[in-house]
């Protein structure tokens, strides 16, 4: 199997176009996902930055939470930035009472963490599992995770200020979720690392067809 | 006031241009939408819409009732802050530095340099780079684009022509400012320094629209735009995510509307789902003819 993966980008709303671009140079295949149908034909999903409350309603009036979820639960790889960490998250603190996630990441995640735009800033954070020195992060009316469960690995936090801390990205399996915008900034560490986690689901895949292929033969 | 990024851990920096620009970035594809109330702001944010534009009478009505059109008062910009989890916006009189302050200290997430308000200054705009809070400016052609970009505006919309629910206004100045960027594509090196004399902007920032092919920053629709199918062409014109004004809370059924608005703009490419969601609206507003608008009525010509 060495066919390019083919990653999706949800988009109802938020930088689709910047998630695209830099799934495109790192050699992904990257298309927009809207559709069901679409998302049927993808071989991981990224949920970009946007708004959280805009994507969870537009995802439910189109019949798209419902696959989401299924493909979550069948293992899908799936990298969210910022109100993609916020679809991702089991639980949420700090938003609306009715707003729905696509869960699958065992965390609570707290909206609108570090405050409102003026609050939002930009910083270094070091990532596990990124080599090269900390990831230029810009956070925008971010989230933080404020409890992550036990099958959770914390992958990088906050240093210094007020927020001092804070878990800021997590991994859970084949899920990615990061409260900052890689995406913005021209570092594509973190989603070279996503592509890593698609293509080794995909090389997974293929070894469990081929054994079920041999199996009945 | 920092440009630069933050350059070792343990320092953050706010207001940054990628900070203000990069929230821009997260509203594309959505619907900011014009509140009076705190229960407007509750069914724009049901809608789906990406953010609320905090006023205290829609376009529609301020050209009803005229007078001298200003920021709204600070109790009635915190209420709707209080009633929503969205990004909350708010208009600054074109030239008030010190309505953009209050705003600033209110906590808005971002300041509309708004032509729709009486501009308080007949020359020059806001030195908006000086802010922590990022600014959204009009603009009906790539000059007057670029010349507020320059002065700091970290986001741009067409002026339209608001209160009219007349789109016609808001596709002239969309495809003004994309013609721009297209002309400026064809341009050599040597042109390019007449263009940026005859645009009346930065020649740095004319020739960063040439090599990107689009402005540094987001592009939003504003001004008449009051049905889906209106929402849905800005975005196939080239908008990036749009205003509705009076569009929403002046016409017959707002909560169907706004929704109706939301899902054209995420689907501008695909008539099935238009024509879906504009059926049984309910009335829209009624309009205004822009062509029997007198000059001093119009807001466009705001800004200079």
């Amino acid at each position: 199997m060495s066919r390019e993966p083919v990653v999706g980008v949800l988009a109802l709303q938020g930088d689709v176009r910047e998630h695209l671009a830099t799934l495109t140079e790192l050699g992904a295949e990257a298309v927009t996902v809207r559709r069901p149908e679409e998302l049927a034909e993808v071989d991981a999903l990224v949920v970009p930055g946007g708004e959280s409350t805009t994507m969870a309603r537009l995802a439910t009036r189109f019949g798209l939470l419902g696959p989401l979820r299924d493909a979550v639960a069948g293992g899908l790889p799936v990298y969210g930035s910022c109100a993609g960490m916020i679809m991702l998250a089991d639980r949420l603190l700090d938003a609306p009472a009715d707003q729905v996630t696509v869960g699958g990441l065992d965390v609570t995640v707290r909206r609108n963490a570090f405050g409102r735009q003026v609050d939002s800033f930009e910083s270094q954070v070091e990532i596990d599992g990124v080599a090269g020195g900390p990831v230029h992060a810009v956070f925008i009316r971010a989230p933080w995770v404020e409890q992550a469960g036990e099958g959770v690995q914390v992958l990088g936090r906050v240093v210094g200020g007020p927020a001092d801390g804070r878990i800021v990205a997590v991994r859970q399996g084949n899920l990615l979720a990061t409260s900052f915008h890689p995406e913005l900034t021209g570092d594509r560490r973190v989603h070279a690392l996503f592509v890593e986690i698609v293509r080794r689901h995909l090389a997974e895949q293929a070894g469990v067809d081929a054994g079920n292929e041999r199996g009945t033969s | 006031m920092t440009e630069h990024s933050a350059s070792a851990p343990g320092t953050s920096t706010t207001g940054t241009m990628a900070v203000k620009r990069g929230m821009a970035e997260q509203l594309k594809g959505g619907v900011i939408m014009d509140v009076v109330t705190p229960e407007q702001a509750r069914i724009a944010e049901d809608a789906g819409a990406v953010a609320v534009m905090a006023l205290e009478r829609v376009p529609a009505d301020i050209r009803a009732q005229g007078g001298i059109a200003r920021m709204s008062d600070p109790d009635m910009v915190q209420d709707i802050i209080d009633a929503v989890s969205i990004p909350v916006m708010a208009k600054a009189r074109i030239g008030h530095f010190v309505e953009a302050q209050v705003l600033q200290s209110l906590g808005v997430d971002y300041i509309d340099e708004s032509e729709v308000l009486t501009p308080a200054d007949e020359a020059h705009h806001i030195a908006k780079s000086g802010f922590t809070v990022p600014f959204v400016c009009g603009a009906t052609d790539l000059g007057e684009a670029l010349r507020r970009i320059a002065e700091g505006a970290a986001m741009i919309r067409s002026k339209g022509e608001a209160g009219t629910g007349n789109v016609v206004e808001a596709v002239r100045h969309v495809r003004a400012i994309r013609a721009g960027i297209r002309r400026l594509g064809t341009l050599d090196e040597t042109e390019l320094f007449v263009a940026a004399k005859e645009l009346r902007a930065p020649h740095a920032l004319v020739a960063e629209v040439a090599r990107l092919g689009k402005l540094p920053v987001v592009l939003f629709t504003a001004g008449g735009i009051a049905t889906p199918a209106d929402a849905a062409m800005m975005m196939q014109l080239g908008a990036e995510g749009v205003f509705v004004g009076s569009g929403i809370f002046k016409s017959g059924d707002p909560a169907q509307r706004a929704a109706a608005i939301v899902e054209a703009t995420t689907f501008s490419d695909d008539p099935d789902v238009i024509a879906k969601v504009s059926r049984g609206l309910g009335e829209p507003m009624v309009g205004i003819d822009v062509a029997t608008l007198p000059d001093s009525q119009r807001y466009a010509t705001r800004g200079w």
